[in-house]
């Protein structure tokens, strides 16, 4: 009985899920251009944010350098995207991003705590100082000129670089990989103990989640036309996942999903009808969230849930 | 030769003076607060902007208004942690669990800070001109402001480091910092001491900008690379170290006036090198033990 009724639950979630992915993929096709160009910034922020999750989630150390590997594939793209095709250019993105993360990884991930997210924090900004200085003097101009790709294209990549996103992200949950993520971020010492390679899986988990924001970097490049350094290496982008996760609740696979795409769309909604008010109210609701929704919106959403199922055997 | 060092280490110290300040603040909110303040530099373009105020409007000399400020950004921050981050504070499972959640509520409050800011004073550039008559050492020539700045700095810090040392007040302070749970234990009003040391860090930060205001022009975004210069200076210093602090600002200011010295650009990039180099190295920082 109860297998029978698990089995068809699960059936019915994959069934939804497929349902799901089918409206996404045709929807450029009867939906208008603005809802798709939101659906792709959506994506983009969801992507950046469940990656995020994936290393900082279980693990509990917040990186803020999502910003960094955005950007250096923000900067493949603006480079190489004359040269190669788009999905080539994504892939070294990706991977370019990935290096950048071993390489910093197998520095840093030594440190605790919070030295780790200001050594992230700091990465961003001497990234973006040397290239500002390294353009600026070395190359004598700023920025650099990208190659548009019509939208239709750009949330294509996005669908297939979100699926790939969340497909990675449920493997590695249901993992060695991630449950040796889940001792470090419980007790690192006692997980080096019984004989996780601690380092490793850090900056393996690490890089790979690197992997996801810089392919998403060089291919959300193409609708900016103009980037410069102040644009690919905003802080801005590292805090916001963090935010968006931190938003949505981190218990959950679909927590971060739901966290950012709420978020974002609730940026677009502010600015287009609050312009001036826009970063304040903004920064309110964060307040808000922060301080009221210690689960986030998943956690909420369940405590209400209880509540309202509890209350009703006790009324009948 | 000899006036160009002078030039270059003494630009150093002025500027090292002010970031201290502002490191002061930041290191005693994190090192005994336990909040990463992303938003000091906001409190600090608060200060900055009342003096300009002030000044502007009714012709208060700046001096007089660390007396308007330091008290305003005071109580900002002590009203802020007793309202928000104590509430944090006492929600959260662990200390870890902690520091972020204030750290990103903090940066919630830099946007709320930072935007009522520009309602109330614009987006544009400020500044006044107090005390900038030339002033001679050895060859080398500074505006008197840059000199009385650094002298206010030096005179606060150390003013600061007595009230630590010798008060009682103070040894609530340093006891809270090594352990809340037994300075609550030992009749320490902990809610109480974790804000007013949140206040003073808002203080010192308001401090740093009515000096900065008198030296520098001001405007609403200049808060963030304060903060940031704050976080460098108190990772060089060691956390939650005052004479480190003081330390760390001067090692900043001397460096930044060396490589500006050469190449301009450079300076800021320099900055997180040396930031960098010395969190993998040495992660405790300067004096750190």
């Amino acid at each position: 009985m109860d297998i029978g009724r698990v089995f068809s639950k699960r059936s019915f979630v994959l069934g939804l899920l497929l349902l799901l992915l089918i409206l996404l993929a045709t929807s450029p096709l009867y939906s208008p251009r603005y809802t798709v160009v939101l659906l792709s910034n959506i994506f983009m922020y969801v992507v950046i944010t469940v990656s995020w999750a994936i290393f900082s989630g279980p693990t509990g150390y917040i990186s803020l350098a999502p910003a960094a590997f955005f950007g250096a594939g923000i900067y493949t793209s603006a480079i190489l995207g004359k040269i190669f095709p788009l999905p080539a250019v994504i892939g070294i993105g990706g991977l370019a991003s990935f290096c950048l993360a071993l390489l910093v990884g197998a520095l840093t991930l030594r440190l605790r705590g919070i030295y780790f997210t200001i050594f992230t924090f700091g990465l961003v900004e001497l990234l973006r100082h040397l290239l500002l200085f390294w353009e600026c003097t070395v190359m004598g101009r700023r920025g650099r000129i990208v190659i548009i790709v019509d939208n239709t294209t750009v949330y294509y990549f996005m669908l297939i670089i979100f699926v790939i996103l969340m497909l990675t992200a449920y493997l590695i949950r249901r993992s060695k990989l991630g449950l040796a993520l889940q001792s470090i971020g419980e007790e690192e010492d006692a997980a080096a103990h019984t004989g996780v390679n601690v380092t490793m899986v850090k900056v393996i988990t690490f890089a790979i989640s690197a992997f996801f924001m810089g392919a998403t970097g060089s291919i959300m490049a193409t609708k900016w036309t103009y980037i410069d350094p102040y644009i690919a290496f905003n802080p801005l982008y590292s805090f916001m996942p963090v935010l968006m996760a931190i938003f949505g609740g981190m218990g959950h696979l679909y927590g971060p999903v739901i966290g950012a795409a709420i978020f974002t769309y609730l940026e677009e909604f502010l600015i287009t009808r609050f312009p001036y008010y826009y970063m304040l109210i903004f920064g309110i609701i964060l307040v808000i969230a922060i301080v009221y929704m210690p689960e986030g919106i998943v956690g909420l959403i369940g405590k209400l849930w209880n509540r309202t199922s509890a209350r009703k055997p006790s009324h009948t | 030769m000899i006036v160009t060092i002078l030039n270059i280490v003494i630009a150093g110290l002025l500027m090292g003076g002010i970031y201290a300040l502002i490191a002061v603040g930041f290191s005693l909110q994190y090192g005994v607060a336990r909040v990463l303040n992303v938003s000091h530099g906001e409190f600090m373009m608060l200060g900055a902007f009342i003096t300009w105020m002030f000044y502007t409007v009714f012709g208060v000399n700046p001096l007089v208004s660390l007396a308007i400020s330091g008290p305003i950004t005071l109580i900002i921050g002590f009203l802020l942690h007793r309202t928000l981050l104590t509430r944090i504070r006492i929600s959260s499972a662990s200390l870890g669990v902690f520091e972020g959640k204030s750290m990103l509520a903090s940066f919630g409050l830099l946007f709320i800070i930072q935007n009522i800011a520009i309602l109330i004073w614009g987006n544009a550039v400020k500044g006044y001109t107090y005390l900038d008559s030339s002033v001679n050492i050895g060859g080398a020539i500074f505006a008197a402001n840059r000199l009385v700045t650094l002298g206010f700095a030096l005179v606060i810090g150390l003013v600061f480091y007595l009230f630590l040392a010798r008060t009682r007040l103070g040894k609530a302070i340093r006891a809270a910092a090594q352990d809340p749970a037994t300075a609550g234990l030992m009749g320490v009003n902990i809610n109480q001491v974790l804000a007013i040391c949140f206040g003073f860090g808002a203080l010192m930060a308001g401090f740093g900008g009515v000096l900065i205001s008198m030296c520098f022009s001001i405007q609403p975004t200049m808060g963030f690379q304060f903060t940031v210069i704050a976080i460098i200076v108190v990772v060089l210093g060691g956390l939650g170290s005052i004479p480190g602090s003081f330390i760390g600002g001067f090692v900043l200011g001397l460096v930044g006036s060396i490589v500006s010295h050469w190449q301009p650009a450079l300076s800021l990039a320099a900055y997180y090198m040396l930031f960098i180099v010395l969190l993998i190295v040495k992660p405790t920082g300067i004096l750190g033990k």
